[in-house]
């Protein structure tokens, strides 16, 4: 059966979460990418008050397309996840316990994982438009000038989610193409 | 002289972008299902279950197939006895604009690559090619960038040989693995001058997907499809599979385009394009 959580993550729910599990998400989730996640590691270094609380937080590595009339949201896939492990630490370090993405992560995410227990989702990549459907409301809550990197504050209903890394550190690429992610990780460090 | 006013061009380039960006190529479709009915594993079969179900929505409901609504790529094939009155490349980038607005379509092009900024929609990579007679063919490729990111060009030595250029092909894929959305349409070009390998490569991602079970009779087979055949069976074997997470299904199918080259040289230049690979053409 399908796992359903919350979109404030709870120890409880967080170790009810193995690699591999099809989850379902209900509540709220928030938007960022990469420009978005640059200032939010500006203003958690430089110890000033965050615009959005990320304490057992779920962010999602999405940039929409704008909401055609009648709809709550565009198309609203995930984007490669990747690009955002240089400052993943340190949203972790703040509070943040879920993240939503595409593709593999690095050795320092995995690592603070680990240590600040949180977990590391897929979603579905390239179904932006089968997305929006769990999509109930949708609102632009801080750096409205960045656009589609803007950080949208989601309302979503039964989201789907696929357990990539564990709160153990588990993580789901180690087991499938193993050769593929050591060639790409030499590559980026 | 068969006459073309600019106005007719930015209307034309407004609908295929809105075209290309909601609905999937029928090709790219069925390479699509028939990989479908191929795949094993099960979370891969749900996974392709999922992307097709995605075309079926983008398409009925008029919604962007991906969100990275991609950098607008339009190849323009002028034939020769056409006039084309007013600024063709205005008119191009002005349909862009039109075209991403009216189909709610991501701004995700900034000014300036180094200071960032406020995204747009424009301007798109425009390349011409003047051919004979008095058509105009016009073609919109949106290009999203969590592929075009693993994008790699590598000038071989000229006596480096098949294998070698098969074994980069395979390490690109590897390479691109998840991030790039599998599974993959790969396109080759082989041979010109560097930056001719990479327009060769991008123009391979237009040429209609063939799958193994599919390919012409030997009689009008290409040079190059025994290559296609035998790295997209390669390919295949990774591991890779939709998101990265396993199965048969890690290719739909291989492109390749040659060019002549120099004595000295083989350059080849491989580019992905996830399992959204979106354009769409017309013809005046």
């Amino acid at each position: 059966m399908t796992k359903i959580i919350s979109g404030l993550l709870d120890k409880a729910q967080l170790q009810n979460l193995n690699v591999g599990d099809e989850v379902f998400v209900n509540g709220i989730i928030y938007t960022a990418r990469d420009q978005a996640h640059k200032r939010l590691v500006e203003v958690i270094k430089n110890r000033k008050k965050l615009p959005v609380n990320l304490k057992d937080r779920i962010i999602y590595y999405c940039g929409p397309t704008p909401a055609p009339k009648g709809k709550v949201i565009g198309s609203c896939g995930p984007t490669t996840s990747s690009r955002m492990d240089e400052c993943a630490p340190f949203l972790l370090e703040a509070g943040l316990k879920g993240m939503i993405g595409k593709g593999i992560r690095s050795q320092e995410v995995i690592s603070a994982i680990k240590k600040y227990e949180a977990v590391y989702f897929l979603t579905y990549a390239g179904c932006g438009a089968l997305l929006s459907k769990c999509v109930k409301k949708a609102k632009v809550i801080a750096y409205k000038d960045l656009g589609p990197e803007a950080i949208y504050e989601l309302e979503v209903r039964n989201f789907p989610l696929i357990v990539a890394i564990d709160l153990e550190g588990k993580n789901i690429y180690d087991r499938l193409n193993k050769e593929a992610i050591d060639i790409y990780l030499n590559k980026i460090h | 002289m068969k006459k073309i006013l600019a106005p007719e061009i930015t209307k034309i380039v407004a609908d295929l972008c809105i075209q290309a960006n909601t609905v999937l190529r029928t090709d790219v479709l069925d390479a699509l299902k028939t990989a479908l009915r191929k795949e094993k594993n099960k979370r891969s079969y749900g996974i392709l279950e999922k992307i097709i179900q995605n075309a079926r929505i983008a398409k009925k409901e008029k919604l962007a197939i991906c969100q990275d609504t991609g950098m607008a790529c339009v190849f323009l094939q002028v034939g020769q006895e056409i006039k084309i009155a007013g600024d063709l490349k205005k008119a191009i980038n002005k349909g862009i604009e039109i075209g991403y607005r009216k189909g709610f379509l991501r701004d995700s092009i900034i000014k300036n690559p180094l200071l960032r900024g406020k995204p747009a929609y424009q301007p798109a990579i425009i390349h011409i090619d003047i051919v004979k007679g008095d058509k105009l063919k016009i073609t919109v490729l949106p290009k999203g960038f969590g592929c075009e990111n693993k994008t790699q060009l590598k000038m071989f030595m000229p006596t480096a040989g098949i294998e070698k250029i098969k074994n980069f092909i395979i390490e690109v894929i590897k390479k691109a693995g998840a991030d790039a959305c599998p599974p993959f349409v790969v396109g080759v070009g082989i041979g010109g001058t560097a930056d001719c390998a990479c327009l060769l490569a991008k123009k391979a991602l237009l040429r209609k997907l063939t799958t193994n079970d599919q390919r012409p009779t030997t009689n009008n087979q290409r040079p190059t499809t025994s290559l296609e055949q035998g790295l997209l069976r390669d390919i295949n074997k990774l591991n890779i599979g939709p998101m990265g997470l396993g199965g048969k299904t890690t290719a739909l199918a291989v492109n390749i385009e040659t060019y002549p080259t120099h004595i000295a040289g083989l350059p080849v230049c491989v580019t992905i394009s996830c399992h959204a690979l979106r354009s769409a053409s017309k013809t005046l």
